[in-house]
This record gives C-alpha cells, structure tokens and sequence, in this order.
C-alpha cells in the first residue's frame, strides 16, 4: 500500500519536473527585465546629476568662466559689488590638505585595525570592536564638527599654542575619525573574504601570523582594500558639514597644518543659501559641485586604472 | 628502528564532539605509514593535530601529546619551527596567489634563506619531484591560482618539499590528480621514503597496498589496529571490521 502511494508521487514529480512550464518562463523573464532597470537606472542617475549639474553651471562656464582664473587665482569675492573674481585656488588646496592630511593619518589606522581585528585579536574582542567601529560611523557629521569646535579647538589652542584653532589639523583629524570606520569595516569584509585554506597553507609552511598576513593575506586582499581606502578618500572629500565647523573657513592657501583654510564642498554648503537662484554666483557654486564630480570620478578612474593594471602583470 | 614520531594518548573533540579519541601511534623513521579508514573517521584531525594546525581552530580541544624525535611538540610555544619539519599537503590544491616561483620559495624564504641562487635551485628540485617542472619551467611568474586543479595540486606537494621537512604528510594527495600523474608521484614518493618519514592518509586502499609499510586503521575516533601492510592486506589483521573495510563491504 505504502510503495504504491510513493510510486505514485514519484510519477508526479517527475511529470512535474519533465513538464514545459510557460508560467515560469514568463516570470523569469518578467524579473530580468526587474533587474535590467535595476541596474539601468543607476546608469541614468549618473548620468542625469552629472547633466544637472552642468545645466545649472552652463551659463557661466559659456561666457565669464576662465578655467585659468577658477584654478590659478586665489581672490574668491562672489559678491563684490566693485568687482567679482572667481578664483578657487585656495578652495581646490583647503579640499586637498585637509584630504590629504586626515588620509595620512586614516589610511594606517584604518587599515592596521582592520588587519588587527580580521586576523590577530580573539573573538570576543573581535565582535566589541566591530560594534563600537560601526557606531562611530554613525556618528553624525554635525556631532563630529562640535567636537571640532568644543574639544579640538580649546586643546589646540591651549596645549600645542596655537593662535587659531580651527585649522588643517584639526579638520584633518575630524575627517580622519569619520574616515577610519569605513576604511575598517570595508577593509576587514576584504581580509574576511580570503579563503582560510591560504592562511593554514601558509601556516603550514612555518610562516608566522604576521608573515602569512603581509606575504599572502594583504596581497590576495588588495583589491578589497584599495575600494576601502578609496571609499574613505571620498568620504574626505566630500564631507561638508564637519569641515565647514572644523577648518575655519578661511579662503587663503595655508602655509602650515595650523593655518584655516575652506573647503570646495563648505563654500558651496555656505553659500548657496545666499545666491538667488540663476545669477552668477550660483552658477559658479554648480561649478564647484562639478569640480568636486570630476575630482571623485577622476579618483575611481584612475583607482581602476591600477587595478586593471595589476591584474594584467599576473 | 628509529621513533620518528610517537602519538601518545591523543584524544581530540569538536565543539564537544569527540572526533579522536586516545589515540596511541608511533611512526617509524623513512618509512611509509599508510592511514586508512571510512570518512569521517579522524584521519585529517590526526594530522592537524601533529603539524599543530589545530592551533588554528578555536573549536577544537586536544589532550595527550604528540613526540617530535621524542620531544614533546604540544609543549613547545612557538609552532612555526614544528611546521617547517613537518610538510603537509591537504586534499584539496591551495595555489597561494602569488607567482609559481614565490609558492615554491615561500617556506624557504620565511625559514630565512635569502640567496637567490640557492632559492632557484630549491624551487626546480622541488617542482620536478613533483613532476611539475615540464609543465611551468617557461611561466614561473604566472599567478599560481591560474594553474589547473591537478597543477595547484602538484604545486602543492612541491611547496611541502621546500622546506625540506623531516615529515611530509600526504592527505588524500591524489584525489586532485589524473592516475598517470599520480603514479610519477609515487614512485617519487618511495625514493623520498629514504630522507624522510611520510604519513600518507587515503581512501584508497590500493594506493595504501602500494606504497606502504605499514598501514592503520582508523574508525570513528578509535585506532583499531596498525600493521605491517602486506599482513594488513592480505586477510591478516586483528580486526574483522578493518577486513571487511578493506574487502569493500563498509566504508
């Protein structure tokens, strides 16, 4: 009795899995095309903001704009009533140091407690970390420029006697703390992802932990941690709020860490509530926002451009 | 009759389960030790625990101790010096990604042999004893993980060789391997037999048969017997289940 129902069921699974199915072939098609807009609309907002942006720049980069004056001059008077200059330089340097100098300090922090948290420190510790990393990410940028201005700046000012406190170093360090926990977090996803089978081969050619993270560990990770890196260079760049708090918002080429200095990204945050709508001095804030596209597009670019290029040395 | 290395009371667990459990084995100096048994019967724990790679594994609790030339290994704090006088070869191939000739030097290179003459020299030895070097000797600098299966897996055996171990354990070398390659690599294996002691754990009983000098039975955990091979394969053992192992009837 009992073989003859399974005898049966088997018949009925095999018709069912031998029988043509157009209901199903429908629905595969329907969620492909799903996913083809999926990915089609991140193509069409790329390309949408970058046209955006140029629309609302337009006007001036086709009549007063002088590539030399935006990149060479250091007078930024939007407003002058006598007469108006548009120079960024000092606008384009502040941007730089202060991505530059919080770089040097997040990238070997970030990257060290990423190494340290994938592959050295034990479990327990492990999983304290990774939540207190993830909550300093979510540390807003606003609390970060008050630290900036609260903590930072007396200490600045009083301990290393500094006339100024709201400086290079001091947005380079706030930049640097908002910076690291990404660099951990995508940094340790990337040690993560290596097989263990190349740290117990490795092992087991009497190579020692540290040995096996900086000969085989770091080398068949680098791709996950130049994305890491990258992803925090563009959080420095593009960061707004804190820099605007931190850096002094001074427009001048600075000449020492403790000089202000103003960032592309806080002048135009600064700004815009100012600048009505379609005059000159909007459109050149549209100019910076598409400086600082073409700065981060450059900066994935060029990033790939070295990965393809490692790629093709093996 | 030299001890080479001598398990004493092994007993292994993971996550609480037991996977070995008093274990007591020696194993004799340039001679070739066959490992046999069903899966899951202990026979790769058995090896981590002697190259203490189950250092490695936060899981697994191990008890007894396992004799190095008659000194303890469990002892001994830093397990990179016992590794290098152990080679092991896992089942399945492991390319490092890094280039043929950094796989082959890697071990040389981290024992502290800078010379790039001497390195050289290691790397060809060691790629033809694995019956390798034909088939890389013009692409030394390919990223090893572009190697096929069997390739990785031979490279593998050639890194276990490059640091000259006084040890070599084989697990399961073959499975990765077409039968062709694999007989190079045994009669390789009986030449290497006279500077060092192999412990080669297989599911193949043949390849056991062939090769061995002595086989053990492993079975859930327990060591049933150990014997000189020829003994073990023709009927003559202590145990009925490792007969009926043998002869196919379990396993």
């Amino acid at each position: 009795m009992m073989g003859k129902v399974i005898e049966e069921e088997k018949r009925q699974l095999s018709d069912y899995i031998k029988h043509y199915r157009p209901k199903q072939i429908l629905r595969d098609r329907i969620m492909e095309s799903i996913i083809f807009l999926g990915g089609l609309s991140a193509v069409i907002f790329t390309i949408g903001i970058f046209l955006f942006v140029i629309k609302e720049a337009w006007p001036f980069l086709s009549s007063r704009f002088s590539l030399m004056e935006f990149l060479t001059n250091i007078e930024w008077y939007p407003v002058s009533n006598v007469s108006v200059r548009y120079g960024a330089k000092a606008l384009f340097v502040g941007t730089a140091a202060v991505t530059i100098g919080s770089m040097v300090l997040a990238i070997p922090v970030g990257i060290g407690t990423a190494i340290f948290i994938s592959e050295f420190c034990g479990p327990k510790f492990k999983e304290v970390a990774k939540i207190l990393i993830e909550l300093l990410a979510s540390i807003p940028s606003v609390v970060w420029g008050f630290i900036a201005v609260m903590v930072m700046n007396p200490f600045i000012i009083n301990v290393l006697h500094e006339p100024v406190g709201l400086n290079v170093f001091n947005a380079s360090i706030i930049l640097a703390l908002m910076s690291i926990p990404m660099i951990v977090s995508i940094g340790e996803d990337a040690l993560r992802s290596v097989p263990d089978t190349y740290r117990e081969a490795a092992e087991s050619l009497g190579a020692t932990r540290l040995e096996v993270v900086i000969r085989v560990i770091i080398p068949a990770a680098k791709n996950g941690l130049i994305a890491a890196i990258l992803l925090g260079v563009g959080r420095a760049v593009g960061e707004t709020m804190a820099v605007l708090m931190a850096t002094g918002h001074s427009v001048a080429i600075p000449d020492s860490i403790f000089s202000p200095v103003r960032t592309l990204t806080a002048t135009v945050a600064a700004e815009m509530g100012e600048a009505p709508k379609g005059s000159e001095h909007y459109q050149t804030l549209f100019t910076i926002g598409l400086s600082l596209l073409l700065i981060t597009f450059s900066i994935n670019f060029i990033s790939d451009i070295l990965l393809r290029k490692s790629w093709k040395r093996k | 009759m030299k001890e080479k290395i001598k398990i004493q009371n092994l007993t292994a667990s993971y996550n609480g389960k037991s996977i070995l459990r008093n274990i007591n084995l020696s194993v004799i100096q340039n001679e070739i030790l066959a490992v046999i048994g069903p899966a899951n019967s202990g026979k790769t724990s058995l090896l981590r625990c002697i190259n203490r790679m189950c250092d490695f594994i936060p899981e697994m609790d191990v008890e007894g101790d396992i004799l190095l030339d008659g000194v303890s290994t469990f002892a001994k704090r830093d397990s990179t010096v016992i590794r290098r006088r152990i080679g092991m070869v896992s089942p399945l191939p492991v390319g490092l990604p890094m280039s043929i000739r950094d796989n082959v030097t890697f071990a040389p290179k981290v024992a502290g042999c800078k010379d790039p003459v001497i390195l050289e020299e290691i790397m060809e030895d060691c790629l033809k004893k694995s019956a390798l070097w034909d088939e890389v000797k013009d692409r030394l600098d390919m990223i090893a993980t572009k190697l096929s299966g069997g390739q990785q897996q031979r490279l593998t055996i050639a890194r276990a060789l490059s640091h000259f171990p006084e040890v070599l354990c084989l697990d399961e070398f073959s499975i990765a391997i077409d039968p062709v390659t694999t007989m190079r690599i045994e009669e390789i294996l009986k030449e290497l037999k006279k500077e060092m002691t192999i412990i080669l754990v297989t599911n193949l009983n043949f390849q056991a048969r062939r090769l061995s000098d002595r086989t053990a039975m492993i079975f859930e955990g327990d060591l049933l017997e150990v014997g000189a091979t020829k003994d073990v394969f023709s009927g003559n053992t202590q145990q009925q289940k490792t007969k009926d192992y043998i002869e196919g009837l379990f396993g």
